[in-house]
C-alpha cells in the first residue's frame, strides 16, 4: 500500500498508517513526527525525511528509511528493526530495550543512552546516541552507526551493543566527547584505535579479538547487505571494545542517616 | 583513626516482669536488635541497630517492650543540635552522601493547619450528607471551552480522554523495587475497589496486575524502565516524571541489590543492575521537547489515554506549570517538598523544594488568569495527611489529590523513615521473600479501603457543612477558605483571606 504523505499532518499520517495492512510505502514524507510510533506488525518503506521520534516504542515492525532521519529514532524501541540510509540526529535508540537500528551515515549526540539491550545502526548518529540502552534476556537491543558518532554516545547505557563503523571521511574522530558517561552495562565496538579519546575512569578498553568480532558478526552482514559493503572492508581496521568496571557505579556513595 | 562513635538514638526497654522470652521480637527483627542469650536464659538487644519501627513492640504477646529516645546527650548546643553533630561524624567515618526515606521531617510551616474551612450558618443552609445525594466524583482530563455544535445543532460530545475518580484522591506513584510486590498488591485492589487510581511509579508494572489496568496510572521516566507498548496500553493514563517533591532535581537510584526476580523481570533490567534514572530527560530540554514526549505518548496510544506531567514543586512553578498546559499534556502534577520517597540524600529532602499548598494556589491562579485552567486538571501530592487536607487542597483549585504516605501508614508503616535499609518490618519496603509475606494484601487492600471510604465520609461532611453538594463546586473556591497566623504575602499567594475577615 502506498501512502502519499503531501498535506497530511504527523496525526493523519499515522492513523493511515494503522489503517494499512501488510507492507507501505510512505512517499513524500516531510519532517511528519511520530511516524509508526508503537507498531508491531508491518513493514514501513519510507521516502524523504521523517520527523522526531521515528519509531517510538516500536514493538516489531521493520522501517526503512531512503534518507535521513531526525532525532530520537526508536526512542524507547522494544523490538523491530529500523534502517536509515543516511545520517540520524540526537538521541536515537533513547532507551531502547530491544530490536536493532541500523545507520548507514553518522548519529548526533547522545545515541544508544539508556539503552538497555539494543542491536544495529548503520551510518552516523546524533548526540546521546543509545543513551539508557537496556538489555534484558532476549531482548539484546544493537546499534550500528556506519559514520560517526556526536557526544554523549551510549550514556548510562545498561545494556545491549553499539557499534560505530567510522565509515566516513573527515577529520573527526569516530566518537564524540564524554562517551559512555555513566555507562553501566552492555558493550560498545568502536572500528577504530581510539587514540586520543578520552574515556570516562568506570570503563576500560581493549581492542576486540576474534570470539567478540564473531559476536557482532551477525550485525555487521546484516549493515553489509542493508548497504552494499564488503564484510572484509569492514574487519580491515581493529576495533576497540568498551565495557563498564560495575553494574554498580554508584555503591558507595552513600551513608544511612 | 577508627570510627567515630555514634551512641545509639533509641533504647530498647524491656519489662523483665513481663518478658516469657517466646523470642518473637527476634524473630520479627530484621535489623536483629534482639537476641535470646542461653546461657543467661534472657532476651538481649543491640540498641545500635534499632531504627524504632516499632515492629517488635506491636507483636509482643506481653507487652513488654517499649523503645524510647535515648537521653544520652551531647552537650544542648541550639546551633549545633545532636542531629547535626551526628550527621557530621557519618560523613568524616564514610565520606558518603547522606540517605533519607520518606518525608521531610523538619518543623517547617505545614500551611494545611495554618488554613481553616468554612461553614454554613443561618443563611445558605448546611446539607446532611447522610440522607442528601453528595457528589465525590471528578473527572481528569482536558475540558472543552466552550459547547461546539454540528451544522445540524446537535452536540458535539467528544472529550478529550478522562479519568473517572469516585473521590478526588489517588494513591501516588511508588515503584514496584521501592515497595514490596503485596504493597502494590494492596494498592491495586483498593483502587480497583475504590473507584481511584494508583500509580506504578517508574519500575514497571508487574504481570500480575496488569488486570487491574482501568485502575492503574503507569509512569514514565528518564530511564524508562519496563515501558513498552502494552505497558501504555492498559493503562487508565500515562503519567511522565519530570521530578519528584522529595527528590527535586535528583533522580531515581534503585541499587543493583534490590533488582531481582521479579523486579528485575518487571522493570526489564538484568538482575543485580543499578536502576538509574536520571533527574534530567536527555531528550527534554524545552517545553517543545515535553511536547514532543507527550505526543509520542498519544501516539502510541492512539489518542485514548490522558497524559500527566509530573514536576516538583519548585521555584517559579507557575511559569512551568503554564508550560506544561501548553504542551499537550491533559494532567499536571505538582508534588510538595514534603512528599514521602524510599530514598533520598538527606540534604535534597530537607533544603530542596517549596511547600504544596503555595505551589498550588499559585499555578492554579496563574493558569486562570492566563485562561488556560480547563487545558489541565491539576494534582497535588507532598504530604495530603487526611479528609481536611484534601479538602483543603480542591478549594485552593486542585481536581484531585495523590496521598502515598498516608496509604503507606494504613498498610503498617510506621514511619521510621529506613526504606534505604531494605530491611523493612512490615514487609512494605523491602524485596526480602520472609518480609514481604509480613504484608498480607487481602488485609492491606482492605486496610485502604477502610482509610478512603472514611475520608469520603469526612469529605462529604466538610462540603456539607458549607453547603456545598459536589466537589466540582468546591474546586478553586477559595472563599470558602480562611488562613490564621498567616503574613499578607502567605495570604495572597494562597489567595484567601485572614480569619475575622
Amino acid at each position: 500500500m502506498n501512502i502519499n504523505a503531501t498535506g497530511l499532518d504527523f496525526i493523519d499520517l499515522n492513523e493511515a498508517l494503522r489503517q494499512s495492512r501488510g507492507s507501505c510505502n510512505i512517499t513524500n514524507c516531510l519532517g511528519q513526527r511520530f511516524l509508526a510510533a508503537g507498531i508491531s506488525d508491518k513493514t514501513v518503506t519510507v521516502s524523504g525525511i521523517p520527523g522526531n521520534a521515528l519509531g517510538a516504542y516500536l514493538n516489531g515492525a521493520k522501517i526503512e528509511v531512503m534518507g535521513n532521519a531526525q532525532d530520537a529514532v526508536g526512542d524507547t524501541m522494544n523490538d523491530g528493526t529500523i534502517v536509515i540510509h543516511g545520517n540520524v540526529g540526537d538521541a536515537v535508540g533513547y532507551a531502547m530495550r530491544g530490536g536493532h537500528i541500523y545507520v548507514q551515515g553518522n548519529a548526533g549526540y547522545r545515541a544508544g543512552i539508556h539503552m538497555k539491550a539494543y542491536k544495529d545502526v548503520q551510518g552516523n548518529a546524533g548526540y546521546r546516541a543509545g543513551i539508557h540502552m537496556k538489555a534484558y534476556k532476549e531482548k539484546q537491543p544493537a546499534i550500528v552507526i556506519g559514520g560517526k558518532a556526536g557526544s554523549f554516545l551510549g550514556e548510562y547505557q545498561a545494556g545491549g551493543t553499539i557499534i560505530v563503523l567510522g565509515l566516513v571521511d573527515n577529520d573527526k574522530p569516530i566518537v564524540s566527547n564524554f562517551t559512555s558517561t555513566g555507562m553501566h552495562g552492555g558493550k560498545m565496538f568502536l572500528r577504530s584505535d581510539c587514540k586520543g579519546i578520552k574515556f570516562p575512569s568506570q570503563v576500560h578498553t581493549h581492542f576486540a579479538d576474534k570470539k567478540e568480532l564473531e559476536e557482532i558478526g551477525h550485525y555487521l552482514r546484516h549493515f553489509c547487505t542493508y548497504f552494499g559493503y564488503d564484510m572484509k572492508e569492514l574487519l580491515d581496521s581493529p576495533f576497540t571494545v568498551v565495557m563498564p568496571d560495575s553494574k554498580n557505579p554508584y555503591r558507595q556513595m552513600y551513608v544511612a542517616n | 583513626m577508627i570510627d567515630q562513635y555514634i551512641y545509639p538514638e533509641f533504647e530498647v526497654v524491656r519489662n523483665q516482669s513481663r518478658c516469657i522470652s517466646c523470642r518473637v521480637c527476634e524473630r520479627q527483627c530484621a535489623n536483629e536488635v534482639h537476641r535470646y542469650d542461653t546461657d543467661l536464659g534472657v532476651m538481649l538487644s543491640d540498641e545500635s541497630k534499632c531504627v524504632n519501627c516499632q515492629r517488635c513492640v506491636s507483636l509482643c504477646p506481653t507487652h513488654a517492650l517499649k523503645i524510647v529516645k535515648s537521653d544520652c546527650r551531647l552537650r544542648e548546643n541550639a546551633n549545633w543540635s545532636d542531629q547535626t553533630i551526628k550527621e557530621i561524624y557519618k560523613q568524616a567515618n564514610s565520606g558518603g552522601v547522606l540517605l533519607s526515606s520518606m518525608g521531610n521531617p523538619k518543623p517547617l510551616p505545614v500551611y494545611w493547619d495554618k488554613i481553616l474551612i468554612n461553614a454554613s450558618q443561618v443563611t445558605n443552609p448546611p446539607i446532611d450528607p447522610l440522607r442528601e445525594p453528595m457528589e465525590t466524583k471528578v473527572f481528569l482530563g482536558k475540558k472543552p471551552d466552550k459547547i461546539l455544535r454540528r451544522a445540524n445543532g446537535e452536540l458535539i460530545t467528544q472529550l478529550p480522554p478522562q479519568i473517572e475518580l469516585s473521590m478526588p484522591v489517588m494513591f501516588s506513584a511508588m515503584s514496584y523495587g521501592s515497595i514490596s510486590y503485596n504493597a502494590h498488591a494492596s494498592l491495586a485492589r483498593a483502587a480497583t475497589e475504590l473507584g481511584i487510581c494508583y500509580n506504578t511509579g517508574e519500575g514497571g508494572l508487574h504481570e500480575d496486575f496488569y488486570c487491574y489496568g482501568e485502575n492503574t496510572i503507569v509512569q514514565v521516566a528518564s530511564g524508562r524502565f519496563g515501558v513498552h507498548k502494552n505497558y501504555l496500553e492498559v493503562a487508565a493514563a500515562v503519567e511522565i516524571k519530570m521530578g519528584q517533591g522529595a527528590k527535586p532535581g535528583i533522580g531515581g537510584h534503585l541499587p543493583g541489590a534490590k533488582i531481582v526476580g521479579d523486579v528485575s523481570r518487571t522493570r526489564m533490567i538484568p538482575e543485580g543492575t543499578d536502576a538509574i534514572s536520571p533527574a534530567p530527560h536527555h531528550d527534554i530540554y524545552s517545553i517543545e521537547d515535553l511536547r514532543q514526549l507527550v505526543y509520542s505518548l498519544k501516539e502510541a496510544t492512539d489518542y485514548k489515554k490522558p497524559v500527566i506531567v509530573k514536576v516538583a514543586a519548585v521555584h517559579n512553578i507557575a511559569a512551568i506549570a503554564s508550560g506544561i498546559a501548553r504542551s499537550g499534556a491533559d494532567i499536571i502534577a505538582i508534588d510538595g517538598f514534603r512528599g514521602g520517597t524510599g530514598a533520598a540524600p538527606t540534604r535534597i529532602r530537607d533544603n530542596v523544594g517549596i511547600p504544596i499548598e503555595l505551589a498550588l494556589a499559585s499555578v492554579d491562579q496563574r493558569l486562570r488568569d492566563e485562561g488556560i485552567r480547563n487545558n489541565v486538571s491539576l494534582v497535588v501530592g507532598g504530604s495530603v495527611r487526611s479528609a481536611a487536607d484534601v479538602v483543603k487542597a480542591v478549594a485552593l483549585g486542585a481536581d484531585a489529590v495523590y496521598v502515598a504516605t498516608a496509604a503507606l501508614l494504613a498498610l503498617g508503616c510506621h514511619l521510621c523513615r529506613t526504606c534505604h535499609s531494605g530491611k523493612c518490618n512490615w514487609g512494605i519496603a523491602t524485596q526480602r521473600p520472609d518480609l514481604v509475606k509480613r504484608l498480607n494484601p487481602d488485609i492491606g487492600s482492605q486496610r485502604l479501603v477502610n482509610l478512603m471510604n472514611a475520608w469520603r465520609h469526612e469529605i462529604k461532611e466538610l462540603m456539607g457543612g458549607m453547603g456545598i453538594n459536589s466537589i466540582e463546586s468546591l474546586r478553586g473556591n477559595r472563599l470558602m477558605l480562611r488562613g490564621v497566623g498567616l503574613t499578607a504575602k502567605e495570604l495572597e499567594i494562597l489567595g484567601i483571606s485572614h480569619a475575622g475577615e
